[in-house]
């Protein structure tokens, strides 16, 4: 790794004005930033550490959404999240391995927006709010390509706010070594409709799918999206798979979310 | 360079680290617990595992820095008071749990924070629990055997396969 100097704010306010400082880059869980540093993919003067803000870590109700801190921990989000959102809690409970769940964030995840990565196709699924230092985004709006979000420089995800769901689940193909998804699908039934988010699949990163939608709108049902076929256009195809086999194994997991949800 | 205090294996230790400076390096060339291995450096085979606060993490991929006011367990930790192995560290000698013994502390760490979480899982949840944990000699089955003994759950069903 390249020398840098880390900094560990209490506040949020610190961590923004922090962040303001030449080449200086947020510090959440590290399980991915970590590994770039190491890889030199990342050059900074000074990390600014996220963990030790304690408006940004836990779960919390907010007018029957949840409430998760940025800075709050996968294992934190797999233990507590099931009682209202069990999709998303299960969701967590699968990322990585053990070691990796107690110092991996939900903020440093969103904001990252691996194109693998599960929590992107949850915040999408729910419809979620994704809050920053300075605003609210629509996970709609949030999610702009690979890597890539709506945040701004130096913009921090403070929390991010889920919507109760009536049922939801997600169900991954795990590409056996990484863990990371191969396809990720998250299915989330409103009274509104269903969204259904999949990752690991975009060459844009995740994205919803809205054929599904208005079928398992209709009728939410594994047989709903039966006649449907997800075109291979826009799909990733490495090593681990063709964008066709990506494409096949999406109707495979909405079919399986759909009738594992709860 | 910043002055972090922690606990290590119940010491209060003092050092002044680098912000690059990882857990793992401050704890096997700082304060000479070598105990610890670095095996991929990359997240991926555990056998760096120690406990922060009571969970395990992976010290290749932790900053020394954010450990500032940790308590933090290693290898060296885990014995009884007297010297003797603990349950965990018999089980694996007891039932042939490591050969080469590279991966053995992170094994024993992650084995230690599965068991405090859910004190008698199945075979398939300690399986699942060891993902982040790679052995190349064992091929596992010893490892499993010996954190189910460890557990205090029968093991004599379970074949040597």
């Amino acid at each position: 790794m390249y020398a840098f100097d880390i900094e560990r704010p209490t506040t949020i306010a610190d961590a923004v004005a922090a962040l303001k400082a030449d080449e200086a880059q947020p510090l959440s869980g590290g399980q991915t930033l970590i590994p770039t540093l190491k890889a030199r993919l990342a050059a900074p003067s000074k990390l600014i550490s996220l963990s030790g803000i304690s408006d940004m870590i836990g779960l919390s109700d907010e007018g029957g959404a949840l409430r998760i801190g940025g800075a709050t921990k996968h294992d934190t989000v797999a233990k507590e999240a099931g009682a209202t959102h069990p999709g998303l809690a299960g969701l967590a409970a699968r990322i990585g391995d053990p070691a990796v769940r107690h110092r991996g964030t939900i903020g440093g995840s969103i904001a990252n927006n691996d194109p693998a990565a599960c929590y992107p196709s949850a915040a999408l699924a729910h419809g979620a709010t994704i809050v920053t230092d300075r605003r609210d985004i629509a996970a709609d709006d949030f999610f702009t390509g690979l890597f890539d979000t709506a945040l701004e420089d130096g913009e921090i995800v403070t929390a991010v706010r889920f919507p109760r769901p009536e049922a939801s689940n997600y169900q991954k193909f795990e590409q056996p070594a990484s863990r990371f998804a191969m396809v990720g699908v998250f299915v989330a039934k409103f009274a509104d409709g269903v969204r259904v988010a999949v990752t690991g699949a975009g060459e844009d990163g995740v994205f919803r799918w809205t054929e599904a939608e208005t079928a398992l709108s209709s009728s939410f049902t594994p047989g709903a999206v039966e006649g449907l076929s997800v075109s291979a256009d826009g799909l990733i195809s490495d090593l681990h798979g063709s964008a066709a086999y990506r494409a096949h194994l999406i109707k495979v997991m909405t079919k399986r979310a759909v009738a594992a949800a709860e | 360079m910043a002055k972090v205090t922690m606990t290590i294996n119940g010491r209060s230790v003092t050092r002044d680290v680098a912000g690059e400076t990882l857990l793992s390096s401050l704890l096997r060339d700082d304060i000479g617990l070598t105990g610890t291995h670095v095996g991929c450096d990359t997240s991926q085979c555990g056998a760096c595992t120690v406990h922060v606060n009571g969970t395990s993490v992976k010290s290749c991929t932790m900053f020394a820095a954010e450990a500032d006011g940790a308590e933090v367990t290693t290898i060296e930790g885990m014995a009884n008071a007297d010297g003797s192995l603990s349950v965990i560290q018999a089980a694996f000698q007891e039932h042939h749990g490591l050969q080469c013994g590279f991966c053995t502390p992170g094994m024993v760490m992650t084995a230690s924070n599965l068991l405090k979480e859910n004190p008698k899982p199945t075979e398939g949840e300690v399986r699942a629990y060891l993902e982040g944990n790679i052995c190349r000699c064992t091929g596992y089955h010893n490892i499993v055997k010996a954190i189910l003994a460890a557990s205090g759950q029968d093991v004599s069903a379970i074949a040597a396969e």
